[in-house]
């Protein structure tokens, strides 16, 4: 198989197939959650719901107090992981293209060096939390096979991205297609690990909002 | 099915499976920013004590039986099924360090409400067996006597009647047709009688129309931290049945959480329908008197005081201003502790930790963080309003040699009533 | 032009000065990446060089690789040495046609047994013979025979290359390129829709200097020539690396120059000479004239779906993907939740309260 071959592969049925089992992978999922709804609760209420769940899904964006103080690093470094990966998957052109290709909207980009700082920060930042997990007792304790496993693959698509870019790795249909496989498999097993929590976690701060909210406590 | 059994605890983790908690467990990234939140992990150092690990359990539970991956890999073989001898090893985790305080769910990125996952949880250790024996003690015991401590209707009677003769006042009991039916935790009735004479006070300068009844005076509710709607509901029902044969409007939780919890938020889900009664905390009573004008206090305490916010009031129940506004009233020199409120730390005797002797060493051990909390505060009486926080901080702080009276909020009120006798107030002020 | 002048002597009298030559030499000698040392033995190498005898076989194509390559305004170097060559065989250019043109063939493939270049533009139908014949001959089997004599085989243009135009979906002759069928002969892909002249004569310079075949890569392309990523090169890369793009071919960007990668250009993924040796004696190239790079010169290039589709986005549409996860998941995921749901009913329904008593029997 030539590195084009590999191209055309991973640019058609691969993307399907792996865009296929995403799109299933997460309704699935999101349907099994909803579908077991929670008991109404007969209480009287002292506060209202929705507004509270809604209330909780921002607020829970803000940094812990206490892990703030007791750990500050791994937690800033969180927070540049997650906010770099959406800016190079969202900000990217070559990026943007392929969601208006998708689902026809369109917003501006990013200057290319600006993504590449990014890009190459938020590695950064993931080798530093793998490197967190690994050493720290309480993260190691906790973490199983598949915490690190989605660290790396996560590094993998921004890795691969980078190396695309700046054709590190000859010639380019390899490297590209490179990227386009680790990102093939990022969606492959995005619904069946806790990458699921970029939707959940709604539903979830919904959940916990709501009812505390009802109690009266904005949580 | 005459006993319980691994295949009863399972069962009864099937019923207890909703969105909210499936959810939950798909979002949790591991991250042990709950474990920073829970002082049981703060003060041991002890990763086991990360408030999801001690989910773990229930977590393969629904993901073997309640998501098709799951399903898929149990099939083939990929999955440990759950043992009774692992749910046996994960008792202590579920009961002796977890006081149900809810400080995680305030403190979960995800919005992981792990106390209500561990309620949960909780069903099935029960229904298979696996629960410390001081809870079941205390759970027999409330079932059979009517109260987890053992005290009977006599013990009461006996206590009024001192509080009658000292105080001279008057001590309602079974009056049909009040407004306010009282309850007390048992811990009130033997260790701090302090608070129904408070209640016979504030209640008589208010013009509160309020009665005991001797037939559901206990307010503590063991089922629900042992895990066990049904013995919940068999102990809840007793409420119930009283305050609806005397046909009072309100039903008052004393200063005890978890008997406000119980009965205030788990209550009508017990027993499957809305109350015909209103229940509220004492304190919300009280503040609602101070609004409508009819708490009238004089005097104020000079000492600097902090307040103790009991989990299952505060933080679970919603109970938040009043407490401040009730200070307020007799005290200008207050201070809150570092965390207070949503985030203030529990006294480590929640959930039945307190009933489960087993659980002692470790409760002494983690009541570190509330000592830090008090010692930052400088504080020279530490108010509370649970019956059982109070307990468990007066025994802290023996063990931790420090000198720091401790009172409830309601006491504090009727010492400073306005109409209220002066040797009764002279005299408690001594035992304090 | 006689059979015995070399190629220096040739020039001299189409009146090419020695200064040209050595320029063209010093051109040729930067094209193959050697020293500038190297320039006097090139120049030496091609002045003697004897008249080698190409064969040049046309299958399924379209004539645009010998146009590109004839098609010069000014009398070149390039041109020259494309005359220079001893074209025993070329059924477009030459004037002998039918029985009497594949005599020639014969003779020359004859005379020239083993020392032969076999250039070859266009692809192989296998599909049926019958689709493309020459003098009643398949292409296949004059491929064949052809082959059999030569030295080495030049593919010239991406049909030849990698099937090309012929070989896109779905296909309907079973185009092959000559490297599919001819495993035995060392060949040189000059691929390209059409390849640049330069490139070509290039190659042809390479092979009278050294008498030998040029280093190259997966895909048989000479590394010299298509060593160069089109993107690498690009004098709009700046904008791309700006994040500069023009949006339509008629907008703002487009005027300013900006790059296309957004119109669909394909740079980045193609290795050729274009954006530096240029087409036209240099004049410009598509990407300068305001299109994308097509690709032309990788294989397969017309199914790397849609020339006007940015590379980043998948070749097929995703509505398809789209529909059927919606579908399956919506579906299997109420099935499944559904299932889930009554596990929990039953439960729910199966109960039997839990006696206090029933707690102490085991605790
Ligand atoms: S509820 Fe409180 S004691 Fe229990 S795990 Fe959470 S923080 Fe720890
Ligand atoms: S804080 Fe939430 S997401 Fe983090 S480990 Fe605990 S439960 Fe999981
Ligand atoms: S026009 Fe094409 S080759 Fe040039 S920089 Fe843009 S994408 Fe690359």
């Amino acid at each position: 198989m030539t590195p084009m071959d590999f191209l055309q592969l991973v640019r058609g049925p691969l993307f399907d197939i792996a865009l296929t089992i995403f799109i299933f992978g997460v309704l699935l999922r999101l349907f099994e959650i909803i579908i077991l709804d929670r008991k109404r609760d007969l209480s009287e209420a002292r506060g209202g719901e929705f507004i509270a769940g809604s209330k909780t899904i921002f607020r829970r964006f803000k940094p812990d107090r206490e892990k703030l103080q007791h750990s500050p690093v791994p937690t800033i470094l969180g927070y540049i992981f997650h906010l770099g990966f959406f800016i190079c998957l969202l900000f990217f052109i070559p990026h943007i293209e392929l969601i208006h290709s998708a689902l026809g909207v369109s917003w501006p980009g990013l200057p290319n060096f600006l993504v590449d700082v990014v890009a190459l920060i938020t590695m950064g930042a993931l080798v530093g939390l793998f490197l967190y997990r690994l050493t720290n007792p309480l993260l190691r304790f906790l973490s199983s096979f598949q915490d690190y496993f989605l660290l790396v693959v996560v590094f993998l698509t921004l890795a691969t991205g980078y190396i695309a870019f700046h054709h590190i790795i000859e010639p380019y249909p390899l490297a590209l297609g490179l990227h386009l496989l680790s990102v093939e498999l990022l969606l492959v097993i995005f619904p069946f690990t806790k990458l699921m929590h970029t939707f959940t976690v709604f539903l979830g701060r919904y959940y916990n909002g709501a009812m505390a909210g009802r109690r009266g406590v904005q949580s | 099915m005459s006993t319980t059994s691994l295949q009863r605890g399972l069962e009864a983790w099937k019923e207890e499976m909703d969105a909210p908690l499936a959810a939950f467990f798909s979002s949790c990234v591991h991250c042990g920013i709950c474990a920073e939140a829970c002082l049981f992990y703060t003060e041991t150092g002890d990763p086991k004590y990360t408030p999801i690990h001690k989910l773990e359990p229930l977590r393969r539970f629904w993901h073997q039986e309640f998501t098709l991956f799951g399903r898929l890999l149990k099939m083939v073989g990929l999955s440990k099924e759950i043992t009774d001898a692992e749910l046996a090893a994960w008792e202590p985790l579920v009961y002796d360090s977890c006081t149900l305080c809810g400080r995680c769910s305030q403190a979960c990125p995800m919005g992981n409400d792990i106390t209500y996952m561990i309620r949960k949880m909780r069903e099935g250790f029960a229904a298979s067996g696996h629960v410390p024996p001081g809870m079941v003690g205390a759970a027999g015991r409330a079932v059979r006597i009517g109260s987890p401590m053992g005290v009977k209707l006599s013990a009461l009677q006996a206590q009024i009647g001192h509080i009658e003769q000292e105080s001279g006042l008057k001590i309602p009991v079974d009056v049909q047709g009040a407004d306010y039916m009282a309850l007390l935790s048992s811990m009130e009735i033997m260790n701090f009688p302090e608070y129904l004479e408070a209640l016979a006070r504030i209640f008589e300068q208010a013009g509160v129309s309020w009665t005991l009844c001797s037939e559901a005076f206990e307010a503590t509710n063991s089922g629900v931290q042992v895990g066990s709607k049904d013995i919940a509901r068999e102990l809840l029902q007793r409420v119930v049945d009283g305050a609806e044969k005397l046909g009072v409007k309100c039903v008052i939780s004393p200063e005890c959480g978890h008997a406000y919890y119980a009965l205030r938020w788990e209550g009508p889900n017990l027993i499957g329908r809305t109350y015909t009664f209103q229940v509220l905390h004492i304190l919300e009573l009280l503040d609602q008197l101070r609004g409508e004008g009819r708490l009238k206090v004089e005097g104020q305490f000079e000492e600097l005081l902090t307040f103790h916010d009991p989990c299952q009031i505060v933080r679970k129940g919603g109970v938040l201003a009043e407490p401040r506004n009730l200070l307020a009233l007799i005290s200008d020199n207050y201070v809150e502790m570092p965390d207070s409120r949503e985030f203030n730390w529990c006294c480590g005797g929640g959930g039945g930790v307190s009933s489960n002797e087993r659980a002692e060493a470790l409760r002494l051990k983690v009541f570190a963080r509330k000592k830090r909390q008090l010692d930052a505060t400088q504080a020279e009486t530490l108010v509370t309003a649970c019956a059982n926080c109070r307990l468990m901080l007066e025994e802290g702080l023996e063990e931790y040699g420090m000198e720091l009276p401790v009172t409830g909020l309601t006491e504090m009120i009727a010492e400073k009533l306005a109409s209220s006798s002066a040797e009764g107030r002279g005299e408690r002020t001594e035992e304090r | 032009m006689s059979a015995h002048i070399t190629l220096g002597e040739a020039l001299r009298r189409r009146g090419v000065s020695r200064r040209g030559f050595l320029k063209f030499c010093t051109a040729t000698a930067s094209m193959m990446a050697l020293p500038p040392t190297m320039v006097g033995a090139v120049a030496e190498a091609l002045e003697s060089a004897p008249r080698p005898s190409v064969i040049w076989l046309s299958f399924q194509e379209c004539t645009g690789c010998t146009e590109s390559l004839t098609r010069s305004h000014a009398p070149t170097v390039e041109g020259l040495i494309f005359d220079h060559i001893s074209l025993d065989y070329h059924h477009t250019l030459q004037a002998a046609s039918g029985d009497a043109a594949e005599e020639a063939r014969e003779e020359a493939m004859h005379a020239h047994w083993g020392n032969y270049l076999l250039v070859v533009d266009g692809s192989i139908p296998l599909a049926n013979p019958g689709y493309s014949t020459i003098a009643g001959m398949s292409n296949l089997d004059m491929l064949k025979e052809s082959a059999e004599g030569a030295a080495a085989i030049i593919a010239v243009g991406s049909c030849a290359a990698f099937g090309g135009l012929p070989k896109a979906k779905p296909n309907p002759t079973g185009a092959v390129s000559v490297a599919d069928i001819i495993k035995d002969k060392p060949i040189i892909n000059v691929p390209g829709c059409p390849p640049v002249p330069s490139v070509m004569t290039g190659v042809l310079a390479h092979y009278l200097t050294f008498g030998t075949i040029p280093e190259l890569d997966v895909y048989g392309r000479p590394k010299v020539f298509f060593g160069q990523n089109i993107h690498d090169r690009c004098y709009r890369r700046t904008f791309y690396d700006r994040g500069l793009f023009a949006k339509t071919f008629d907008d703002e960007g487009a005027r300013k120059g900006w790059c296309l990668y957004r119109l669909g250009c394909k740079g980045p993924t193609t290795y050729n000479a274009c954006a530096t040796m240029k087409w036209n004696q240099g004049a410009s190239w598509p990407i300068e004239a305001g299109h994308g790079c097509l690709g032309c010169s990788e294989p397969d290039f017309w199914d790397a779906g849609g020339f006007y589709r940015a590379l980043s986005i998948p070749i097929n549409d995703p509505a398809a993907a789209i529909g059927i996860g919606v579908v399956a998941g919506a579906a299997i995921g109420i099935a499944s939740g559904a299932m889930a749901h009554r596990k929990k009913v039953e439960a729910t329904h199966h109960r039997e309260p839990l006696k206090v008593e029933q707690l102490e029997g085991k605790a």
